[in-house]
């Protein structure tokens, strides 16, 4: 790999907390591009939290992150973001294909419609998820898995280079679940990196080529063979690290605007 | 498509306004009062008069702009965001016009819009910087700023000696000398929300759907989440004189909520909404100019009101009325289907030696009293399926006489299709599913109505068109539903 491009995600030093309490640790993590990897660690482990501060919507109380050598904020839309399905209003008013097309908003600029080629790319991408035939279906009447296809494939209309993927196999039947490894497959081969939360360790190995063990710290990063062994997950999912995360939080409360009163 | 459907139940609610209003005694010859009344309609429709011509742009321009800007509150969950947002304007409104001592147009919009601001950012502190959540945030904002509200009016209407501006008109709206300066806010606010929608509709078409996504695409979420909320403001502001504070949210609410009923894309809804409003702004502004007394704000909102019902309740595939007419024709058509299974079991028990059969034999078969079971014959009759011969018997016989049963060659065609039905899924069950063969009955009884022709060649083929059902009783085949009831029946 050329030394000189820069990484599609570069994680360095990020420390982010909720109301105080931290959530990730002083997190370094760096992919290199084309690779295929699974975040994997215990609930509350800040899988999510992760992909968030990533995506900007959290702010992290230390650190950076960096998006193909530059901010974060400047590099998300280089990234194509699946987000776990419970944050959506279903009853809203849109059918398949118009959350399809979202992806291409990207791509199209502001003041203008979505021409002809947006759609026949977005009608592609919904049947490269077998959904073409569910294109006029409001939103809300999809089963779970099938929703799921959906904002997939929205995401392959971004055509992103970076990918990042809340739970996408949460709640769906095995065959969407073969039907998204075979597009991350696919997504790899075409030089795109995928990064993806993932809680089942039975497939981790199986569908990612690297794997990131996360509690409060990165226990471990690299290859599936190499970091998926008995030591390095009794680590991940032995318990948090408890007087870190004590004494991180008062070195959190150490930086609120009330303590600097007194100093 | 379903457009022109709506059109019509509007002008039916049209009309019904008019009958109910002008025309309550229409036998009777006309009094001078509805002579006046009906001079007063043909005043209105024929758009004559300038002033009223202003009135009726008024509202028809208010009602389009409350609709379309309903459409974005209703869908994205803020119906009580607006209803807030329309009383937090109320204190403005007064100071404003005790700063200017007048009724001037600008100096209350521009007092209404800074109010209205003032309370949208008291909510978001509330509910970002304290535990209180949204709903109650709003609640305390409502009702704290409309108190405030009518306190200042009242104390700047005793300090004026009571009676220049009629500010309470802000209250409950109304149309009486509505001018065309009145107008000029109003097309602002809909050239602002039309200019908007028509070039945003993408991105706020994302961000209302999923804003985290919408965020991920670097769209200005927060920026486009406030621009609504400014327009809300303004679309409130401006349509304050007419309608009121109070009513406002009942025509940004109730258009939008109806055409949410209709349509599942956003475009639609939008277009939809728009037109209901100005309907129901038109036809609210005509009710009130008939019947004097009656306020117009009201009038409009008990209009677009009956729009939601009517629609709610008629409207072909999703109102309450259609669905309930669906359900009973499709019970009525099962029980047809089960007297004439009924029907066929008779005529099976008498093993085909009979072309007709008692109707007691029926009721037994059927477990029904003797006045349903002749009910249910009547609808046989009525469909075609049977013909009905009372029979005198034996002569010599004092057996009371009986009424004969016959089906006729379509009766017995679809009895023998539903008996058929139910015994091929009975054997489907039990020999493809693994069903026990006591289980199978209950679930066929429902199945037999909805399974469809091709379902049962399917069946047919899985199962090499068999003869006999798990319990042993012959399945009718294409040949015994075309030949008719002939002895070969009774030996398979």
């Amino acid at each position: 790999m050329n030394s000189k491009l820069p990484l599609p995600l570069e994680i360095h030093d990020l420390t982010v907390a909720y109301q105080k309490k931290p959530v990730l640790y002083g997190i370094d993590l760096e992919i290199q591009e084309g690779s295929l990897v699974g975040i994997l660690g215990p609930n509350g482990a800040g899988k999510s939290t992760l992909i968030k501060a990533v995506m900007g919507m959290i702010r992290p109380d230390d650190g950076f992150i960096k998006i193909f050598g530059e901010t974060n904020r400047k590099g998300i839309t280089r990234v194509g973001y699946v987000p776990q399905r419970e944050n959506i209003d279903w009853d809203f008013p849109v059918t398949a294909m118009d959350v399809v097309l979202m992806g291409r908003i990207g791509h199209t600029g502001w003041f203008k419609r979505f021409s002809k080629r947006d759609r026949i790319f977005a009608a592609e991408c919904l049947d490269q998820m077998n959904m073409l035939p569910y294109a006029d279906r409001q939103i809300g009447n999809l089963s779970g898995g099938q929703q799921q296809r959906i904002f997939l494939a929205r995401a392959l209309a971004q055509q992103s280079d970076l990918y990042l993927m809340d739970e996408p196999f949460a709640g769906v039947d095995a065959v969407t679940e073969q039907t998204i490894v075979d597009l991350l497959k696919q997504l790899r081969n075409q030089g795109k990196t995928i990064v993806v939360v993932h809680h089942d360790l039975s497939t981790a190995t199986d569908y990612f080529d690297f794997l990131a063990l996360l509690n409060f710290r990165l226990i471990a990063y690299g290859s599936s063979g190499a970091v998926f062994n008995h030591d390095l997950l009794q680590k991940t999912y032995g318990g948090k690290l408890t007087v870190l995360s004590e004494i991180g939080e008062k070195k959190m409360n150490l930086n609120s605007p009330e303590s600097r009163l007194f100093k | 498509m379903s457009l022109p459907r709506i059109n019509f139940s509007l002008l039916g609610l049209l009309s019904f306004g008019l009958i109910s209003s002008s025309m309550l005694h229409a036998n009777q010859p006309l009094t001078a009062n509805e002579e006046a009344v009906l001079g007063k309609a043909l005043v209105f429709l024929s758009f004559q008069d300038p002033s009223l011509r202003v009135m009726v742009l008024g509202v028809l321009l208010m009602g389009l702009n409350c609709g379309l800007m309903g459409g974005y509150i209703v869908t994205r969950r803020l119906s009580m965001f607006g209803d807030t947002l329309s009383h937090a304007v109320l204190p403005g409104i007064a100071v404003g016009y005790s700063l200017t001592q007048s009724k001037n147009n600008w100096a209350l919009m521009l007092g209404a819009t800074f109010s209205g601001f003032a309370g949208v950012w008291f909510i978001s502190f509330l509910s970002r910087h304290t535990k209180i959540k949204t709903d109650s945030a709003m609640a305390i904002v409502l009702s704290g700023f409309y108190a405030l509200g009518i306190c200042l009016i009242a104390y700047l209407q005793k300090s004026d000696g009571g009676g220049v501006a009629n500010l309470e008109n802000y209250l409950f709206g109304s149309i009486v000398g509505f001018s065309q300066g009145d107008l000029l806010p109003i097309v602002c606010s809909l050239i602002l929300v039309l200019g908007t929608f028509v070039l945003f509709s993408k991105e706020l078409l994302a961000t209302g759907f999923d804003p985290s996504f919408a965020r991920s695409i670097g769209l200005p979420v927060g920026l486009l989440e406030f621009s609504l909320s400014a327009l809300l403001t303004f679309c409130i502001v401006s349509s304050l004189q007419i309608i009121g504070v109070v009513l406002v949210s009942a025509l940004l609410i109730i258009p939008a909520a109806t055409a949410a009923l209709i349509t599942i894309r956003m475009d639609k809804l939008l277009l939809l909404s728009g037109v209901l409003g100005a309907v129901s702004g038109f036809t609210g502004c005509f009710i009130s100019f008939l019947k004097n007394g009656l306020p117009v704000g009201p009038v409009i909102t008990l209009c677009s009101a009956s729009i939601f019902l009517t629609i709610l309740w008629l409207h072909p595939s999703q109102g309450r009325v259609c669905l309930w007419a669906r359900s009973f024709k499709r019970n009525q058509k099962i029980r047809l289907e089960n007297t004439l299974k009924a029907c066929y079991q008779v005529l099976e028990e008498l093993s085909f030696l009979e072309e007709s059969f008692p109707q007691s034999l029926l009721g037994k078969r059927r477990g029904k009293s003797s006045g349903e079971i002749e009910r249910e014959i009547d609808a046989l009759v009525r469909h075609g399926y049977a013909t009905r011969v009372l029979s005198v018997g034996q002569k010599q016989s004092d057996l009371p006489p009986e009424t004969m049963i016959t089906l006729t060659p379509s009766g017995w065609e679809l009895a023998c299709k539903m008996i058929r039905n139910h015994r091929l899924w009975e054997l489907y069950l039990t020999q493809e599913a693994s069903y026990a063969a006591d289980h199978v009955h209950d679930d066929a009884e429902k199945i037999e109505h909805i399974i469809g022709e091709k379902t049962i060649r399917q069946l047919e083929r899985i199962l090499s068109n068999p003869r006999l059902d798990p319990h042993g009783k012959l399945i009718p085949s294409q040949l015994d539903i075309e030949s008719g009831w002939t002895r070969e029946h009774s030996s398979p």
